[in-house]
């Protein structure tokens, strides 16, 4: 029988096997920031072991990052506290660091794949849960605890039990104004948040092979969200493109080497998967959550579900609970719920193509009253790619606020928060309670839905846009 | 790592599904750089409210937590797991947990206990009837046990075999995976060429 393409990499990667034991894998790349490795460092030091492989290690400082004053030091001291110790604690070792102020600073997920490290065929970890972006790649990545990254710092592997695998079969072709990210959403309320839990998914079909590399990692991104251990998706043409020239892709032969046995790693004709999934693409329009975890959507067309019509009593009180904490009341059309605050940015839609699309939607148009509109890009080269562009002017004219890069209001850690009960329509990747500021209200969306919103006031899609558009003239 | 093999305690009743691990404990708790004194930020949301479970007097000194499906999905913080322990937790009990939280809580010596969803609600019923009442969880035997009598509660709960020998040994897992050093340096040393390095 043949094998998937998460079983071969899974099986290159071996270092030992027993019975009775999880596999010990080998760990092609660890990435590292601020918030879940300062006490791996300590305990590193108080058992007196080093980083086995800095050479294999990448830090970045991204979740406590303000996007404002950035010539100054960070105001939060222990925010501040936090990154000092990254910067310590990658000198002590000798990890590579990209701090603020580098050019290769932003968010851990973005800088991977830019850099040209995250490659297919790969392991990789991070002790983030959103490091299934790097799946995009065709390769295995998945967020680890802070146990886990003291593990890999001192041995480089990491004992792991094998996941079982499942096929995400996308069957037909997403429809114009339909996104990646309206896609992902749309699967995760189809299976709901522990849908992939003890997986490794790979997303396959012609509209996945259709989808460019950012879009990839957007629905890499959120496999996580569905409870899956990693997401990932075939390398093919589009990925060697992307890949192909950045600084650390492989050059000469042994570009031509890596490209012969990423081509291997395919999953084979005659592969068996342990679940398949099958979601429709030509039937995805845009997509928005209306509770409070990202399995809780509907079509932006549809209305706020009434929990008396959920039968599993945990869906239904949960549903209860829901509507309770985001102010809503069963219903109600969502292009009629009101939006505070847009977000366009984090690991799930902070790259160039969200930015440019971002850009050209809003262009003409100005930021509704009593809304704001916060653009942050996902790392400082994107920031400046736009820039470069006149991106951010585009923003800057519409009335949205263009800021520096970093994690942001995804989970306010910096000053980038909602205050009790704001609204948000967000592009990031969870609408937990509390998760963007205490008390804060979040639907996620597509960058496209996002800037709609943001001029509208409303949550709103580019089909509504172009109506406004029409009717002005 | 301390040895873990069986534990007796109050079992507090979360009556919640989905509690994510930013609910268990929010992002601007996470800049502490140490293990410790994450209690306080522990469902830091819900802790103002007087009807909260662990407000009430018989559950303050809970150390079992009863909680409902999808216990600790999202983020991949450990700190969740180090702010139910800071607080006194010992043992989760849920019919599922989000992987990486499980995954921690072995690491970090939390007992994730995965019981039948029936088995979570007959506790969750004799919590709230027997306000303060214990749980014990036999890690030896994989059992579950409340109350006793005719009514008594008993059923098993599955952990996978190596975790359970971990916690029930006190291992700590760089040590065991350092004891294979030599299994690491044989397959750097066929590691392909092409394969990026960060220096």
């Amino acid at each position: 029988m043949g094998k998937t393409l998460a079983e071969k990499i899974w099986d290159e990667h071996v270092v030992r096997q027993a019975a009775g034991e999880p596999d010990l894998l080998y760990i092609d790349l660890h990435l590292i920031h601020e918030v879940t490795s300062p006490q791996a460092f300590d305990g590193l030091r108080l058992s007196g072991r080093t980083v086995r492989r800095p050479d294999l290690t990448l830090a970045t400082e991204d979740h406590n990052i303000p996007t404002t004053d950035l010539d100054k030091p960070i105001a939060d001291l222990v925010s501040r506290t936090q990154v000092e110790t990254l910067r310590r604690n990658c000198e002590e070792f000798g990890v590579r660091l990209h701090p603020m102020g580098d050019i290769d600073q932003g968010i851990v997920h973005v800088v991977g794949p830019q850099l040209g490290l995250t490659q297919p065929g790969m392991t990789i970890v991070c002790g983030d849960s959103h490091t299934s972006t790097h799946g995009a790649f065709g390769s295995i990545a998945f967020g680890i605890g802070t146990s886990e990254v003291e593990h890999v710092l001192a041995t480089q592997s990491l004992s792991q039990a094998k996941p079982k695998m499942m096929a995400v079969e996308v069957v037909g072709d997403l429809p114009v104004g339909s996104t990646a990210k309206d896609l992902i959403l749309a699967l995760i309320t189809q299976e709901t948040t522990g849908g992939g839990q003890g997986y490794i998914v790979e997303y396959r079909g012609d509209a996945i092979r259709a989808l460019s590399m950012e879009a990839r990692m957007t629905i890499c991104n959120m496999s996580i969200e569905w409870g899956a251990k990693a997401g990932l998706i075939a390398p093919d043409q589009t990925t060697y493109d992307y890949l192909e020239g950045r600084p650390n892709a492989p050059t000469g032969a042994d570009w031509d080497a890596a490209v012969a046995h990423w081509d291997s790693l395919v999953t084979d004709a005659d592969a068996e998967f342990d679940k398949i999934v099958t979601i429709d693409a030509s039937t995805i329009t845009p997509f928005v959550t209306w509770g409070t975890n990202p399995g809780q959507g509907v079509p932006l067309s549809g209305s706020v579900p009434n929990p008396a019509d959920i039968e599993d009593d945990n869906e239904r009180v949960a549903a209860e609970n829901a509507l309770r904490y985001m102010g809503l009341e069963a219903g109600t059309p969502m292009k009629d719920i009101k939006v505070d605050t847009v977000f366009i940015g984090s690991c799930t839609n902070g790259r160039i193509e969200d930015l440019r699309v971002a850009a050209s939607l809003i262009e003409g148009h100005k930021v509704a009253e009593d809304t704001r509109i916060l653009v942050v890009p996902g790392s400082v080269r994107v920031r400046l790619q736009a820039e470069q562009e006149g991106l951010d002017v585009i923003f800057k004219d519409a009335g949205a606020e263009w800021r520096g890069a970093g994690c942001s209001m995804c989970l306010g850690m910096n000053p980038d928060q909602l205050a009790v009960g704001e609204r948000s329509a967000s592009t990031s990747n969870r609408n937990f309670e509390g998760r963007q500021g205490k008390g804060g209200r979040t639907h996620l969306v597509s960058p496209d839905v996002a800037v709609a919103t943001g001029i509208l006031g409303h949550l709103a899609g580019p089909a509504d846009l172009a109506e406004l558009t029409t009717a002005g003239k | 790592m301390d040895k873990f093999s069986s534990h007796t305690g109050v079992g507090a009743p979360l009556r919640r599904s989905n509690v994510d691990t930013d609910q268990i404990i929010p992002a601007v708790w996470l800049k502490k750089v140490t293990r410790d004194g994450f209690e306080e930020g522990l469902f830091s949301a819900w802790r103002n409210d007087p009807l909260f479970v662990l407000n009430q007097d018989a559950y303050k000194n809970a150390t079992v937590l009863v909680a409902g499906p999808d216990f600790g999905t999202g983020s991949s913080r450990e700190h969740a797991v180090w702010a139910l322990q800071n607080y006194g937790f010992k043992v989760v009990i849920s019919p599922r947990f989000g992987d990486i939280f499980r995954g921690n809580s072995g690491k970090a010596g939390l007992l994730a206990a995965q019981v039948d969803d029936k088995v979570v609600q007959r506790l969750w019923d004799y919590l709230d009837e027997v306000p303060g009442a214990s749980i014990t969880v036999d890690l030896e035997t994989r059992t579950v046990r409340a109350g006793d009598g005719v009514d008594a509660i008993e059923d098993s709960f599955t952990i996978d075999d190596y975790t359970r020998w971990r916690l029930l040994e006190g291992l700590d897992d760089v040590g065991i995976t350092l004891s294979h050093e030599a299994d690491i340096s044989a397959f750097e040393a066929a590691r392909p060429s092409f394969k990026p390095a960060t220096l």
